[in-house]
This record gives structure tokens, C-alpha cells and sequence, in this order.
């Protein structure tokens, strides 16, 4: 993975270390150098130190849920250059339980990833999965779908697992409420995170080792948004989440909401936006100005034979690639790219798990690339440039650009002809 | 004249105590080899479960075959033939030697297809029905190094009669018979070797009938078929494996199909089979298990006081004993962890103390319990990685123990476990 490891690579120059080493010595688990801004755009391209290492942004964190990346060994997922993934609170919660990894020298010790990691609260699962009992100012009462228990999370309980976790980036617990709703609820859940941010803060064992985010909501309200950005930006925290998209809303409300979201976060913090994976909503929010990304969609959509590519993607399991002997995409320096066709992934889907596996590595060394380009672009000074190639690259068209990217670009002072 | 350039070259033979040696001249220039006994490379396309070159690679020792099977590729003859080049590159296999076989020994077919011109294998989309003339086009789009013959082997998945296994004798020489027919008129199959296989099922004279006369044909070696686990006991087996061996010329290979459990290994290669397929691991991973049985025999002091159970786990205890049903393929045997069990949930160890493969080098049980757990995909790929170093390491003291002639103390050493019922 010559250009990931590149990036990698990039963060390190003898000057790089020095200040490195600098930077860990001082207590803050979290220190955020920026490298580059786009004279034309919000974007920038930083290295983001943290306690297992470096991390280039703009970033692309793939989600291993439950301890593992779906298929995936963490030497391989090192090989591709990843620098930081997923781990989930909940899931991780319920099963082995926070007790068993602690024992196991938290999530690193247990699945042996050494590397960084970022948790999430768990917040999110109330949205997206469990039956919800009853969200109080107290926490969100679960019921868990193993035993049929209420489980009671609070701020405290998720920071208190997130400990055990050892994660180097720990999310709050926030009032999550889905982007479709609107009303007196997207308020009261706003408050509500603010001040479950603090009592996150105040549950926090380990600040000198794991770092806390907070979690920026607000639903498509820019009022309440902004009245969250005003109180959460008072909060000694070393980064910030822009949380609450990503779920279903028009993309015309997301792009706005995100850039109201940077326009208000400090520069020197890293900004993570969180559940966005497409390669174009990527490129258009660095445009915006976040750092950081994490989405389950690349290595999901791998397990069901799709494949990401600079022009889209390839369903690997239709008749058309049967007899399509060519690699996923000859350009691509990744593992699947470089021994097997599409021919060969399209029979092997039939008899071995083995083509999903493939088709996942693919996809992360294609999201971990893209992001490198894009980095490499910022630092160069040609973002812009970069920007419009890749439109080019991924819709036969102009006139098929979306019109929320063309709009939330031309915001950035991008516009595409 | 069917290729042979496969030579098998024994260095030990001692009648009823097994054969030890190396078959050379393998694969499309004649330089690769494979010590025997041993086993091949169990794939799914070409693929070995669950993994990928970079999961593979991280084994050190693998076998040189690698064993694909017409139930996986009969489906993409089509595809095959357009591409023209041969499975071993369209599979992106590089040095590796291609045999292929008719069966998946994983995977029982059903029964009840068979004529007298045809045999079955069922692919992702169902029975697809072979002639021989079907059969040797795959073939050739194949490429394969060497291949089995078309044979029927329908006699161990049921009761059947003593009609039956003769036409299952008669029909596998006529089909043999009509393949070498083909293969040497076939310019793309030059330098291709054959193996015959012996049928017979369970009726001693069929099978030396079936040995006699398949021994005959201008082959390079033997597959033994009608003997997989679960068919008969292993006394039977072996008695009908000597009968056999006996009719067979000594310097040919003798592969047993659908043979893998450590214990009918050892007996099998007694009885004087050189090799297996390698499927046993892969069945162990399917059902979340790990296999664990030692076979260490080293003179090292410190080594040999470990008796197992001390150090070491009392392999399929976490069963109830009663449940044991030897017949049973997909059943839990004694050689091995299941590692759904509870009791592995805060277990910290590697699944093998002292195994050098990627998944004990880096991963817990309690990781592993998690996984399967958790109905993670990595747990199939950390089994399978485990499971296959573990089981070609069998066969390397094995061969270690033909060699040293302590094969008894091996037995024991393997076998032992089996006896324990705490």
C-alpha cells in the first residue's frame, strides 16, 4: 500500500519525530499539528497524535464493532495502513462485557490492535437498534436483545466502560434522536447532551490517557445547533463530534449543518464527522472542513459483493462480471487487486466466505487511499484540482453531479463547470 | 501414454507399519515435490476456507498440492473455456501443484444420480450431471497437474447391495477406460497424470477385483474411494485398505478419499496409504472447534513428562462422552476444543501453548470464544489458520516418526487422549 504508507510516512520526517516526541511527553494524550490548509476551501490536513501513534487526516476510521474488522486480521488491516478504527461500547458492553477486557489489557490488549482506537458511547444503538424502553435525564434504559434485560446506560456507565475499553478516543453519551424527527424533542435532546457532555467529563478516569469528544447536536436546526456549538465549545475537550446527521436526512439540510458545524468548532481541535463513508460526502466535507470519518458502509457493502471504485462501484456477484477477467480496479495497489480478477471473486462468492474478505480489503484500501489523495492534495495545494478530477472520475456527467455537492462546494468557493 | 513424470521414491517401507518417502517430478516443470505420507491443500476454488494469500501466507509449511474439486467447478465451465489459460492462473494460484479431484470431501453429495454413463456433482445452483466426455472438457479447461478419473463411488452413504458395488467397480474401470482415451488423444492435457480409482465398497473381493484391474490401466497412481469416515469402522477399513494395497504396484501413490480424523490417519497409513486430503481442518473450524491433540514425541525430557491433560487440555470433554458418535463427519471429536464453551470465556491462553502459527502467536481463546460468539467472520479465519498448521504439523511428525521408527510412541501419544474420561 505504497501511497497509505506514504501518508504514514509523511507524519514522520526526522523534524516530524522530534516534535513527536515533544508532544508525548506532555501530559495531553491528544495533539493536533495542522500541516496544511486549502487557501480555497475549509479543508485542512493535520497529524493527529495520539497515544498508540500519528494519524494523518483527513481520516477514514473503519468500524470493527465487536472487537474484530469483519474478516479482517489486524495484520492486514495494519498492511493497508490504517491508523485508527472503530470499536463499539455497546456491543462491546453487552458481550464480553467491560470486566473481560480490562482483563485482556483493554480493547488493544484483546484484539491485539496496536494501533489507535476510537470508541463510540453506544448512543448511537439507541437510534439505530434496541427497542427503547425510556430515555431520562438519568440515561437510556435498554433492552437487551440476548437476555431480554433492562440495561440502564448512563453518562457515567459508558465512560465507565470506555475506561475499562482503554480506547484513545472515547465518545459522550449523547441524547442521540434521529434526523427525521423535528419538534420540542430535538431541543430537549440537545440540552440534554450538553449536560450529559459534562458529567461524561466528570466520569472520565483516565483523562491524561483517553481523550473525550464531545458530541455536537441540534438535528437541521441551525438555531439549536448553534446554541449547542456556543456551550460545547466552553468544554475543555480535545475534540469534537459533529453528530446527528448521516441518518436519513435530505442531503441539502446535512451539507448546511455541517458547515455551520466547522464554522463554529475551534481550529486547533480536530473535528470528526461521524457515520459518513461515501467517497463524495468524504471529499465534500473535508471541503467543509472535518478531519475525521468512520462509516460501517465500505466493509459492509464488501460482505454483499460490492465494490468501491473511483467511478462508483462494482456489484461482483452480477452475471456481467463472470466473465470479466479483469482486477476490481487496475489501478489499485491493494492486495485483492493485485492477484485476482473479477471473474475469479464473482465464482469464489458461491463457495467460500473467502470472496467477501477480499472484497473488504479492497474497499478499505480504496477509502484509506482516497483519503490519502486527498491529503496529499491539501498539502500540495491543489485540493480544488483534486476535487474536480474526482467529480470527473465518479459521474459520467456534470449534470449528474448532486446538487447538495455542487451547491455545498460552491459554498467552499469550489465551483465545478 | 498419461504424464508420468511422478515418481515416487520410498525411502522406508515395512509392511503393515506404513511407507515413508518423497513423490517427485510434480507439477508443470517436474521440480516440485511432496513428502508422504501426507496430505494436499483442501480449497473451495482454489480458495483454502476463509482466507486470502495474506492469511494464508502467514503458514510456514504447506503442502505443494493444491486440491480442487469439480462439485466447486463444474459450474464455470463456460467461464473456464473463455478464458482459456487454465484454473491456476485464473485462480491466481502461482507455485503450486493443481489436483483436481470429483468430490468435495467435505461436503456429501446426495445419493441416488448415478447411471451407468454419468455421475452427479452439485454446485451453488444445484446437480449438474458429468458424462465423460463432460467430464474430461472440464478437464481441459481446468488445466489441472493431475487429476482422478471419473469414477462411481455411491457405496458408502448407504446400504448397498452386492449388485451395486459391482456396477460401481465396472462402471469406475469403464469410465477410467474411456478418460485415458481421451487424455491421449488430448494435446492440452500432455504431461497431465491420472490416478485410478479403486472402488468395492465394503465387499473384500470387489475391492481386490477393483485393485487388480485398475492397476492394469497406464495411471500414476491410485485414489482410494468407498471408504470415507463414516462408512465403516476403521478395523474394516484397514483390512480392506491391505487387501488392496497388496494388488497395487509399490511405487504408485495411494490417495484415500474422504479420510481425515488423526486416528483413522494413523491406522490408514499402516495399512499403506501415502496420502490424504487435507479437509479435516476446515471441518473442525466449521463447527468452531480447535484442534489441540498433541502429537510431540521429542526425546526432550522436559517435553515428555507433559502428559496431556496436564499442561494441556482434555480434548472433548466440554461433550457429553455418550454424544460421541464416531460416524458422524460434522460431530465434535476427541481432538480438538470447542471453543463456544463457556469455560473458554476468560481463558487467556493461546489455543496450542508453543504453536507457531499467526492465530496462537497473536490472539487469546477468550478472543476467539468472543468471536464465535459473537458470530464474527475472523473467528473462521483464526480457526482455519490454526486448525491447518496444527494438522500439517501432524503429518510432519508423522513422517518424522516413520522415519525414527517410533510410530508406536506416536500412536500412543495421539491416541491416548482419546481414552480419557474425566
Amino acid at each position: 500500500m505504497a501511497a497509505t504508507r506514504a501518508c504514514g510516512a509523511a507524519a514522520n520526517t526526522s523534524e516530524n519525530i522530534m516534535s513527536l516526541k515533544k508532544a508525548l511527553s506532555v501530559a495531553s494524550p491528544l495533539t493536533l499539528r495542522i500541516v496544511a490548509e486549502c487557501p480555497v476551501t475549509k479543508a485542512r490536513a493535520c497529524d493527529l497524535i495520539l497515544p498508540h501513534s500519528a494519524v494523518s487526516t483527513p481520516v477514514f476510521m473503519p468500524v470493527g464493532t465487536q472487537g474484530t474488522l469483519k474478516g479482517i486480521t489486524v495484520d492486514q488491516l495494519d498492511a493497508l495502513g490504517c491508523q485508527i478504527c472503530l470499536g463499539n461500547t455497546y456491543h462491546l458492553g453487552m458481550r464480553p462485557g467491560p470486566d473481560l477486557i480490562e482483563k485482556a489489557n483493554g480493547l488493544h490488549g484483546f484484539m491485539n490492535w496496536k494501533r489507535n482506537l476510537l470508541t463510540d458511547s453506544g448512543g448511537f444503538q439507541m437510534v439505530s437498534l434496541v427497542e427503547l424502553s425510556e430515555i431520562t435525564e438519568e440515561g437510556v434504559k435498554f433492552k437487551s436483545p440476548y437476555d431480554g434485560k433492562e440495561i440502564l446506560l448512563t453518562p457515567e456507565k459508558s465512560i465507565s466502560i470506555q475506561n475499562s475499553l482503554g480506547s484513545d478516543i472515547m465518545m459522550q453519551l449523547d441524547d442521540v434522536v434521529s434526523s427525521t424527527v423535528t419538534g420540542p424533542r430535538v431541543e430537549e435532546a440537545m440540552h440534554r447532551s450538553i449536560r450529559w457532555l459534562d458529567r461524561c467529563i466528570s466520569a472520565n478516569k483516565n483523562p491524561e490517557k483517553q481523550n473525550l469528544f464531545a458530541i455536537i447536536q441540534g438535528g437541521l436546526n441551525t438555531e439549536l445547533r448553534k446554541a449547542c456549538l456556543d456551550e460545547m465549545t466552553q468544554r475543555d475537550v480535545p475534540g469534537f463530534a459533529i453528530g446527528g446527521l448521516s441518518g436519513g436526512e435530505e442531503k441539502d439540510d446535512f451539507w448546511r449543518m455541517v458547515t455551520l458545524s466547522t464554522d463554529h468548532l475551534p481550529r486547533e481541535k480536530p473535528r470528526y464527522l461521524m457515520g459518513v463513508g461515501y467517497a463524495v460526502d468524504l471529499v465534500v466535507c473535508v471541503a467543509l472542513g472535518c478531519d475525521m470519518f468512520d462509516c460501517v458502509f465500505p466493509t459492509r457493502t464488501a460482505r454483499f459483493g460490492s465494490a468501491l471504485v473511483p467511478w462508483g462501484s462494482l456489484q461482483i456477484k452480477n452475471k456481467q462480471y463472470a466473465k470479466d477477467f479483469e482486477p476490481i480496479d487496475s489501478d489499485c495497489q491493494c492486495p485483492t487487486c493485485k492477484r485476482h480478477s473479477r471473474a475469479y471473486l464473482h465464482a469464489l462468492f458461491k463457495s467460500d466466505s473467502a470472496a467477501m474478505h477480499h472484497v473488504t480489503i479492497h474497499n478499505i484500501a480504496y477509502q484509506l487511499n482516497l483519503m490519502c489523495s486527498v491529503r496529499q492534495s491539501i498539502v500540495e495545494g491543489c485540493f480544488p484540482e483534486f476535487i474536480r478530477t474526482f467529480m470527473k472520475r465518479m459521474f459520467p456527467s456534470r449534470d449528474q453531479y448532486p446538487g447538495w455537492a455542487v451547491d455545498a462546494l460552491a459554498s467552499v468557493n469550489i465551483t465545478l463547470e | 501414454m498419461a504424464g508420468c513424470r511422478m515418481k515416487l521414491e520410498l525411502s522406508r517401507v515395512a509392511l503393515g507399519k506404513g511407507r515413508l518417502g518423497v513423490l517427485k517430478g510434480l507439477g508443470k516443470t517436474g521440480q516440485l515435490s511432496l513428502e508422504v505420507p501426507g496430505c494436499l491443500l483442501h480449497t473451495h476454488l482454489g480458495t483454502v476456507p476463509h482466507l486470502t494469500q495474506d492469511t494464508l501466507s502467514t503458514l510456514s509449511t504447506l503442502p505443494s498440492v493444491t486440491q480442487i474439486t469439480l462439485s466447486n467447478i463444474a459450474e464455470h465451465q463456460e467461464v473456464l473455456e473463455e478464458f482459456k489459460d487454465g484454473f491456476r492462473k485464473f485462480a491466481g494460484l502461482h507455485d503450486t501443484v493443481l489436483y483436481c479431484a470429483l468430490h468435495d470431501p467435505a461436503t456429501p453429495c446426495p445419493t441416488g444420480h448415478t447411471t451407468n454413463k454419468t455421475v452427479s456433482v452439485w454446485g451453488s445452483g444445484g446437480r449438474i450431471e458429468l458424462t465423460v466426455a463432460k467430464f474430461m472438457a472440464l478437464q481441459k479447461a481446468v488445466k489441472p497437474d493431475w487429476y482422478q478419473s471419473m469414477a462411481d463411488g455411491e457405496t458408502w452413504q448407504i446400504n448397498t447391495s452386492h449388485k451395486r458395488v459391482r456396477k460401481s467397480v465396472d462402471r469406475s474401470l469403464a469410465h477410467l477406460d474411456e478418460c485415458l482415451l481421451v487424455h491421449q488423444k488430448s494435446q492440452e492435457l500432455e504431461g497431465v497424470e491420472v490416478f485410478g480409482v479403486v472402488e468395492g465398497g465394503d465387499i473384500l473381493e470387489e475391492r481386490v477385483r477393483s485393485a487388480k484391474e485398475t492397476a492394469k490401466r497406464p495411471v500414476s497412481g491410485f485414489c482410494l474411494d468407498g471408504l470415507q469416515t463414516g462408512s465403516m469402522d476403521q478395523a474394516l477399513r484397514t483390512q480392506l485398505i491391505s487387501a488392496v494395497t497388496k494388488e497395487l504396484p509399490e511405487d504408485k501413490p495411494r490417495l484415500l478419499q474422504g479420510v481425515g480424523r488423526p486416528d483413522e490417519v494413523l491406522a490408514s497409513v499402516e495399512a499403506g496409504v501415502d496420502l490424504f486430503e487435507g479437509f479435516f481442518p476446515f471441518q473442525v473450524t466449521e463447527r468452531g472447534c480447535a484442534l489441540i491433540f498433541n502429537f510431540n514425541i521429542s526425546s526432550n525430557p522436559e517435553l515428555a513428562v507433559l502428559e496431556p491433560g496436564e499442561d494441556q487440555e482434555t480434548a472433548g470433554d466440554s461433550q457429553h462422552n455418550g454424544d460421541l458418535n464416531p460416524d458422524d463427519q460434522t460431530q465434535m471429536t476427541s481432538f480438538e476444543i470447542n471453543l463456544k464453551d463457556k469455560r473458554y470465556q476468560g481463558d487467556f491462553r493461546p489455543l496450542v501453548e508453543g504453536c507457531g502459527c499467526y492465530c496462537c502467536r497473536n490472539h487469546q481463546r477468550a478472543y476467539l470464544h468472543h468471536l464465535l460468539v459473537t458470530n464474527e467472520l475472523l473467528a473462521g479465519v483464526l480457526l482455519m489458520i490454526h486448525n491447518t498448521a496444527h494438522y500439517h504439523a501432524f503429518f510432519s511428525a508423522l513422517r518424522d516418526a516413520l522415519a525414527e521408527d517410533t510410530l508406536d510412541l506416536l500412536k500412543r501419544r495421539v491416541l491416548g487422549q482419546t481414552e480419557r474420561k474425566d
